[in-house]
This record gives C-alpha cells, sequence and structure tokens, in this order.
C-alpha cells in the first residue's frame, strides 16, 4: 500500500499537520494497521523533497508548534493518476496458509488437522468483523473496511474447504512430484 | 458472545441422530445442542445431512435412531397433536424461499399463524403489522408476495415466522436466493429481533459469512458433526 499516496490523498481537502493526517489516516482505514507518526513525519518530508507537497507554515493552535503541509499541483496529478491505475491482480501466490498446507504436506504432517484450526480461527475473525459492521452508528469507513476484510477471509475459508476435500490427491501429486 | 442466561443447559438437543432416506443415509449419529437464545449455524456442504437435521430437530421427521429433547420432553415419545401443538407455538420455521402465500398481502400472511392459533382478524393484523415494522417491510403491508423483492419477502416470512413469539426458529439458507446486501438486511434483521426477543437461532448455510452472524458454528460431513466450535 502506497503511504505517499494515501496522505496526498488526506492533503486533498486542505493543508494538514502530521498528526492530524496519522489521526485521520487511522480513522478512515480502521482496520488497517495505525500509521506510525515517525512514517508520517518521514513520508511528508519525501513528499517535499519530490515537488508532490509543500510546507504552507505553521500552526501551534494553543500547543505545541506543528509544520502545516499541503499538496502540490504534482502531488494532486500524481494523486489522480495513481488513483485510476489499475492495481495489477497479484502474479505470484505467497499466503502464509497455502504455504503451512504444502509444507504440511511434504513433511508428513496432519494438514486436515491444521486447516480446521485455521479455519476455527478464520470464522471466530468472521464473527468479530459482523459484530463491528452491524453494530448500530457504525460508519461508512468502518462498513467498507469490515466487508473487505470479511470478502477476503471468505475467499481463504472457500479456499480452505476445498482444499480440505482435495486432500487425498493433491497428498498423492506433491508426494510424486 | 453467547448471552448470560444460555448456561441452563439446551433448550433443544438432539443426540446421536440418524436418518436414511431410501438406501442414503442423511445422518449417521449427530449430536446438536441449542441453548436458549443462542444463534448457532449448521454448515456444511451440499448433501451433508443439514436439511435433514433440521426436520428432526423441528419434529417434522422422525429420526430412524437417537433422540431429540425439547425443553425436557422428547420428542419421539409425543402423541402427534403434541409434536403439531409444539411446531405451533414453540417453533418457527423460515426457508430459502419464503414460502408466503401468493394470494395474501404481507400483513396477511404475517396475521395468518396467530388466525390460525385463535387470535381474532383485527389484534392478528395489528400485531403482524408491529413484526413487518420490526423487520423494515411496514411499508410492504399490502403488496402481495410477488410484488416484493427477494430481501423484502424474507423479511416478512421472518415475521411470520416469529410473530406467535416461538423459543426457537429454524431457518434454512434463508439467504440463498439473495444477492450479498439483501442478504445482509435480512440476516441484520433476523440477529438483531431475535436476540430482542430472547429467541434462539438454528440457521443453516453454506456461507461462512452467513454463518458469521451467528455466536458458533457447528459443521456437519457426511452426516455426523466434523467440529463443534466452543466460544466465548
Amino acid at each position: 500500500m502506497s503511504t505517499r499516496h494515501i496522505l496526498l490523498g488526506l492533503l486533498a481537502s486542505g493543508p494538514s499537520h502530521g498528526y492530524d493526517l496519522k489521526r485521520r489516516h487511522d480513522e478512515r482505514f480502521p482496520q488497517a494497521r495505525p500509521l506510525a507518526y515517525g512514517q508520517a513525519y518521514t513520508t511528508l518530508q519525501r513528499l517535499v523533497r519530490d515537488g508532490l507537497a509543500e510546507i504552507e507554515g505553521t500552526d501551534s493552535d494553543g500547543g505545541p508548534e506543528r509544520t502545516m503541509y499541503r499538496a502540490t499541483d504534482d502531488g494532486t496529478r500524481e494523486l489522480a493518476r495513481w488513483a485510476g491505475e489499475i492495481a495489477p491482480p497479484a502474479p505470484f501466490v505467497t499466503n502464509e496458509i497455502f504455504a503451512k498446507v504444502v509444507v504440511s504436506i511434504l513433511s508428513g504432517g496432519d494438514p486436515a488437522a491444521y486447516l480446521r484450526a485455521q479455519r476455527t480461527a478464520h470464522m471466530e475473525r468472521m464473527r468479530e468483523l459482523t459484530v463491528v459492521k452491524s453494530a448500530s452508528g457504525a460508519d461508512l469507513a468502518t462498513v467498507l473496511s469490515a466487508d473487505f476484510a470479511l470478502n477476503h477471509l471468505d475467499a481463504d475459508l472457500r479456499w480452505m474447504t476445498t482444499t480440505a476435500a482435495r486432500l487425498t490427491t493433491l497428498t498423492a501429486e506433491v508426494d510424486t512430484a | 458472545m453467547s448471552m448470560g442466561h444460555n448456561t441452563a443447559g439446551p433448550l433443544l438437543a438432539g443426540r446421536a441422530l440418524v436418518k436414511a432416506h431410501g438406501r442414503t443415509e442423511a445422518l449417521r449419529g449427530a449430536s446438536v445442542e441449542l441453548r436458549a437464545g443462542e444463534i448457532l449455524a449448521v454448515t456444511g456442504a451440499s448433501g451433508s445431512g443439514k436439511s435433514t437435521l433440521v426436520h428432526c430437530l423441528s419434529g417434522i421427521v422422525r429420526p430412524d435412531a437417537g433422540s431429540v429433547t425439547y425443553a425436557g420432553e422428547r420428542l419421539e415419545e409425543l402423541p402427534e397433536k403434541r409434536l403439531s401443538e409444539l411446531r405451533r407455538t414453540e417453533f418457527g420455521v423460515v426457508f430459502q424461499f419464503g414460502q408466503l402465500i401468493p394470494e395474501l398481502t404481507a400483513l396477511d400472511n404475517v396475521a395468518l399463524p396467530l388466525m390460525l392459533a385463535g387470535t381474532g382478524r383485527a389484534e392478528a393484523r395489528a400485531a403482524a403489522g408491529e413484526w413487518l415494522e420490526r423487520f423494515g417491510v411496514r411499508g410492504q403491508a399490502e403488496s402481495r408476495p410477488g410484488e416484493l423483492s427477494g430481501g423484502q419477502a424474507q423479511r416478512a416470512a421472518l415475521a411470520r415466522a416469529l410473530v406467535t413469539g416461538p423459543r426457537v426458529v429454524f431457518a434454512d439458507e434463508p439467504t440463498g436466493a439473495l444477492d450479498s446486501l439483501a442478504s445482509e438486511q435480512v440476516m441484520s434483521a433476523l440477529v438483531h429481533t431475535a436476540r430482542e426477543a430472547g429467541t434462539a437461532v438454528l440457521l443453516i448455510t453454506h456461507d461462512a459469512q452467513v454463518a458469521a452472524y451467528a455466536d458458533r458454528e457447528v459443521q456437519l460431513r457426511d452426516g455426523a458433526v466434523a467440529s463443534l466450535e466452543v466460544t466465548a
């Protein structure tokens, strides 16, 4: 994920400082890893270096003095370019669940038991996300991010169900490869 | 996320259930417990015995072996009259297609179970209106099933299943014919209303996103329970 483009996107609504951008990032992407303040600060410096943002001035607002940043015209164009650019569908399967199943087959482990345990963990997380999404007053950002996570977990689950059913055949194929 | 008053033992329990359709054994020793007020998902592939399990637990069919206990009563020992009474007053049922009566309005469909139980027409229609309101389809009260969207029809069917105040609702693939947003509306309405009313729900689904609305999940495989998750 491109933190610089996300910060440019947050700057689109007007000048802001690092702490505020970090706070708004965490609000807009509630299921994502929270943005570290240090990362917000270094990303802003790089945006300035590359001419995509510039320093607007400082703002103290009664507290410590903070540097305010705003997007440049180049920054706005770069944001529009990135936002419309197709994200290439993942060319390689690098998923940990997939790797564990294959390695487990290779090493004579018990992939079926692993898949059952993983399914339980996935279902538990899906229940948590469903509660988050269904809570009265859940905002759009929360619902969208919960939907995103639920659909990806669901895709994992469908693969795990199919794999559990295929396991006998799959084991024979990996054994003879 | 189970509720505090669920610790008194199961409200409904099927033990070692066996049921064959001709030569095909649909259930091979499945055991399932449903606690009062709990929402339990029963998942599994097609042909794993999910629907047969619901038919046995709801007293629609008698198992070949094993027992079903509801609130201390063994269903297989009950005379048909008492079984019918249980099904009418204690159990509500919803299927993949709501099976509303096409000639009746949504309101009259929901009022019908109350009228069959002896409630007067005006009172039954008033109660039906309240249940349609709870499921967000009061505005469709005078529409016939053919005029409702799939999601609206399922919400009306849920209102009909809950109008008599059952302690258990059996929902067999209630969102099976719906798109994801309509499915979400139906599930949210069902879970919210069941929790409010303290109704236990036995939810049959092959969809993990639907099963995630439940407190826990039982997976069926080849007519037996493959895993029994215990959640907090």
